[in-house]
């Protein structure tokens, strides 16, 4: 007789929104072994899983939940570690909903199975019992590959190919490695020591990291090839982007990149005690929707502002940040400002920002996104008071590294043209993640350094390009 | 973890710093400068590459006190070691043969000036230097200038050395005596732009090394971002040197006072821990 299945998803315990805006602690406090099993039953095993299909790197999800279910929590880290080496930073802020979980058979008719929740608790329990992933190293080939960038993409072709046997060395420009994970995306969404373990693991298996090397400056492109076999440039989206209107580099208006960094990399959050200072007001508003106004809005509520308000130009159903943590940020008291969009920002006699000049948008044509575009209503400005403002309106390709390595050939935004395998218009030379697709996903990162991990192995061995 | 092979006091508020970090001592050029961290909660401040030692592997910078983190600095001894120091950062002097240049600095913008003056005294200019202090003993490295510059001139505000004066009442002299090819001021904003201001009137090309707040020190972070001929630059990308004439400085003076409360806080408590140690 066939069991009777939940329809609904076991709810993951969060902690409550009235506490935790008053500390930086993870949000969503992940299955317990039992909620784990529990959510694991609801998966049907399908004999054609169409899960597998919506997940960038093909996780052989119904394997893994298979051995979930029955309780070999080892065996089912050891299926997601084949084709994902960064379970607990995936399973945590993978967009799931618009991925493995979109398409999961189950969602046809009731919930989708939490896969990313399935996925986190199988990486948490592993650390839970203080337990390292055993991987099996290639004798050595001799041959040496520079990262630069340590970021998901970098990460993941560092491990990849000093488990082939190559000795790889990363340059990480700031003095933490983790690009994003660790400078961007705050501790209550993804914990640093989630990283920090992911990256220990990097260096038990011999890779070296070199924090402080900006490339570009202290060492070229074409300098490391005097020094390595190849090179793979992770880059990420560094460079923040701003709306160029009037006002905008007044005190108070900071760009998301420099309004996290503080918190996240510089622990201003912690000031004095930490040196680097933040402030913030009562009243912030960030500009954007993604998961980076999120973020920020988010953050800004933990640093004690009484209001934090998301500013965004179109709807509520354009809005691109995942809907978990729009749900989050909503519950938090974040409130949404939505169909306006600032057009200047007026500062007081110190140059501080006091009000944003706001005009009302109504939705037109759709764009070439797709969404629909919006237009600005005639006449409808009014200002805005505010003490702080975030602009999270997306990042773009830092150009350190291109302008210092002149054959290297980028698209019109900067980005890196590289083929499928990451391979870039110079031999020898790889490239991956946001520096070649522009702001994307943690996932699609890791994608593409398992591919250029491929592609690099080849090169190294073979010699051949192309 | 960066070494301190030698601390020398230049005057109550100035210390040199001699650091082992070889592969940035090969690299760096005039104008460009590092950004350290002192230790784990510490924050990330810029500061000028004076001068290196390709043989020793070592770079040489002067520090000011004027804050915590620069204080705190200041207590560190020969045998100790920097956390983080990241560079060569910002972009090069441009270098060239242009004639008569004349180096303006204000307190410790001697030493970041330096290197700039060297560089093109061996380019084959006549370089002349005016430091401006607040008093004689806030004078930093006359005699280094002296071992090489056409002339070296002094101003200090109340008169204990030198002219008593501005740097800018100075260079005022020096335009109505000679012809000048170029300036380059590194200083205090408000000393820059009022050298600025002079020199645009007499029409003399002019570079000024900005001093805006930073973080990453790599285009990532914007906070260093200033105006210059109506445009936002990053500070650290694509300066430190701007042309002087197109600087809007009262938004650099401005910014620079971003967290004027939260320093003081930060000094204040760290003065406090010091006295309390003793
Ligand atoms: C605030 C925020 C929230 C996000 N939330 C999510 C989310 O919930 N889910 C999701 O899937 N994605 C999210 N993203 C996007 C995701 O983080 C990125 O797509 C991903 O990190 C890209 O990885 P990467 O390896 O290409 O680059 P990055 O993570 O950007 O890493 C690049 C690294 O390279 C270093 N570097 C750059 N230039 C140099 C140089 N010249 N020399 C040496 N080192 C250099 C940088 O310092 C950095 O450490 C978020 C992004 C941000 C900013
Ligand atoms: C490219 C560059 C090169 C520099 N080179 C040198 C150098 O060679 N020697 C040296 O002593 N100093 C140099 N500075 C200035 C130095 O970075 C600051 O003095 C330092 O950051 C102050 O830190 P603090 O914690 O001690 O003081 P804080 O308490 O943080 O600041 C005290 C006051 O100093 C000013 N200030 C704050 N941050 C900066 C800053 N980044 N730059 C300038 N002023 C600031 C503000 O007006 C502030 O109110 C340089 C700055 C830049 C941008
Ligand atoms: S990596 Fe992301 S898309 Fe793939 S299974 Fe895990 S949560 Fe789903
Ligand atoms: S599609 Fe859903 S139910 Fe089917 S195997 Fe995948 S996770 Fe299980
Ligand atoms: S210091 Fe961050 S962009 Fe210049």
């Amino acid at each position: 007789m066939a069991k009777k299945i939940r329809k609904t998803r076991v709810e993951m315990p969060k902690q409550n929104p009235k506490g935790r805006i008053k500390n930086y602690n993870e949000v969503a406090l992940g299955f317990s072994e039992e909620k784990a099993i529990e959510e694991a039953e609801r998966c049907i095993q399908c004999p054609d899983p169409t899960c597998i299909k919506g997940c960038p790197v093909e996780i052989n999800i119904k394997g893994f939940i298979k051995k979930i279910q029955e309780k070999d929590y080892e065996g089912a880290l050891s299926v997601i570690r084949i084709t994902n080496l960064l379970p607990g930073i995936c399973g945590r802020v993978c967009p799931q909903e618009e991925q493995c979980e979109e398409v999961c058979i189950m969602g046809k008719r009731f919930e989708p199975v939490a896969i990313g929740r399935l996925e986190r608790f199988v990486a948490d329990f592993e650390v839970g019992q203080g337990k390292k992933p055993e991987i099996k190293l290639q004798p050595s080939t001799g041959k040496k590959v520079a990262v630069v960038g340590s970021g998901p993409a970098g990460l993941t072709v560092a491990s990849e190919l000093a488990q082939k046997g190559h000795k790889v060395v990363i340059f990480e420009a700031l003095h933490k490695p983790g690009g994003v994970l660790i400078y961007g995306i705050p501790e209550f969404r993804l914990p640093k020591k989630v990283v920090e373990q992911e990256i220990e693991n990097l260096k038990a298996i011999g890779v070296e990291i070199r924090l402080n090397h900006v490339i570009g400056k202290i060492l070229t492109v074409n300098e490391l090839l005097e020094d390595f076999d190849a090179v793979f440039l992770g880059l990420g989206a560094g460079l923040p982007a701003f709306m160029k209107i009037p006002g905008e580099n007044l005190i108070g208006i900071y760009s998301a990149n420099e309004f996290l960094t503080r918190i996240n990399l510089m622990k201003a959050y912690l000031f004095p005690e930490y040196d680097t200072p933040i402030k913030v007001g009562k009243k912030v508003a960030v500009i954007g929707a993604g998961n980076v106004a999120m973020d920020a809005v988010r953050s800004s509520l933990r640093l004690g502002a009484e209001e934090a308000h998301i500013i965004y130009r179109r709807s509520r159903k354009e809005m691109p940040a995942r809907l978990e943590e729009i749900e989050n940020a909503e519950e938090e008291g974040v409130i949404f400002d939505l169909l306006v969009n600032p057009i200047e920002y007026i500062g007081d006699e110190n140059g501080r920002v006091k009000a944003i000049k706001l005009i009302k948008m109504e939705l037109g044509e759709p764009d070439d996104s797709g969404r629909r575009r919006p237009v600005p209503i005639k006449g409808s400005e009014y200002l805005f008071n505010v003490d702080t403002v975030v602009v999270a309106i997306g990042q773009k390709a830092n150009p350190l590294v291109t302008s210092t390595t002149p054959d290297l050939q980028t698209n019109k935004w900067g980005n890196i043209k590289a083929d499928e395998y990451g391979r870039t218009s110079k031999k020898g030379v790889f490239a991956g993640g946001d520096i070649v697709t522009g702001a994307a996903t943690v996932i699609l990162a890791m994608g593409a350094g398992r591919k250029s991990a491929v592609a690099i192995d080849e090169y190294l061995r073979t010699g051949k390009w192309k | 973890m960066y070494r301190i092979v030698k601390k020398e006091k230049m005057n109550e508020a100035v210390n040199k710093f001699v650091i082992e970090a070889p592969l940035i001592a090969r690299k760096r050029k005039p104008g460009q400068f590092i950004i350290l961290r002192l230790h784990e909660k510490g924050e990330r401040i810029p500061i000028t590459i004076a001068d290196s030692d390709i043989e020793k592997g070592t770079i040489t910078i002067y520090v000011q006190k004027i804050g915590k983190t620069t204080y705190e600095f200041g207590s560190f001894k020969e045998g100790d070691y920097i956390l983080d120091v990241s560079g060569p950062l910002g972009n090069p002097t441009p270098i060239e043969k242009k004639g008569n240049i004349y180096c303006i600095a204000g307190g410790v913008g001697a030493a970041e000036i330096y290197p700039i003056a060297k560089a093109y005294k061996e380019e084959g200019n006549n370089v002349y230097v005016i430091i401006g202090a607040r008093n004689k003993e806030l004078v930093i490295m006359e005699k280094e200038f002296k071992s090489f510059a056409d002339g070296v001139y002094i101003t200090t505000d109340d008169g204990s050395y030198g002219r008593k004066g501005f740097v800018s009442d100075e260079l005022l002299e020096h335009i109505n005596n000679r012809k000048i090819d170029e300036v380059i001021a590194v200083g205090p904003a408000i000393m820059m732009k009022v050298i600025s201001e002079l020199t645009l009137k007499y029409k003399i090309p002019t570079l000024c090394s900005l001093n805006a707040i930073m973080i990453d020190g790599t285009g990532m972070c914007g906070v260093c971002r200033v105006e210059v001929d109506g445009i936002t630059k990053y500070a650290c990308v694509d300066g430190p040197e701007f042309d002087a004439h197109k600087v809007n400085f009262d938004l650099l003076m401005k910014r620079l006072k971003s967290y004027l409360d939260e320093e003081r806080i930060s000094l204040e408590q760290y003065k406090h821990m010091i006295g309390e140690r003793r």
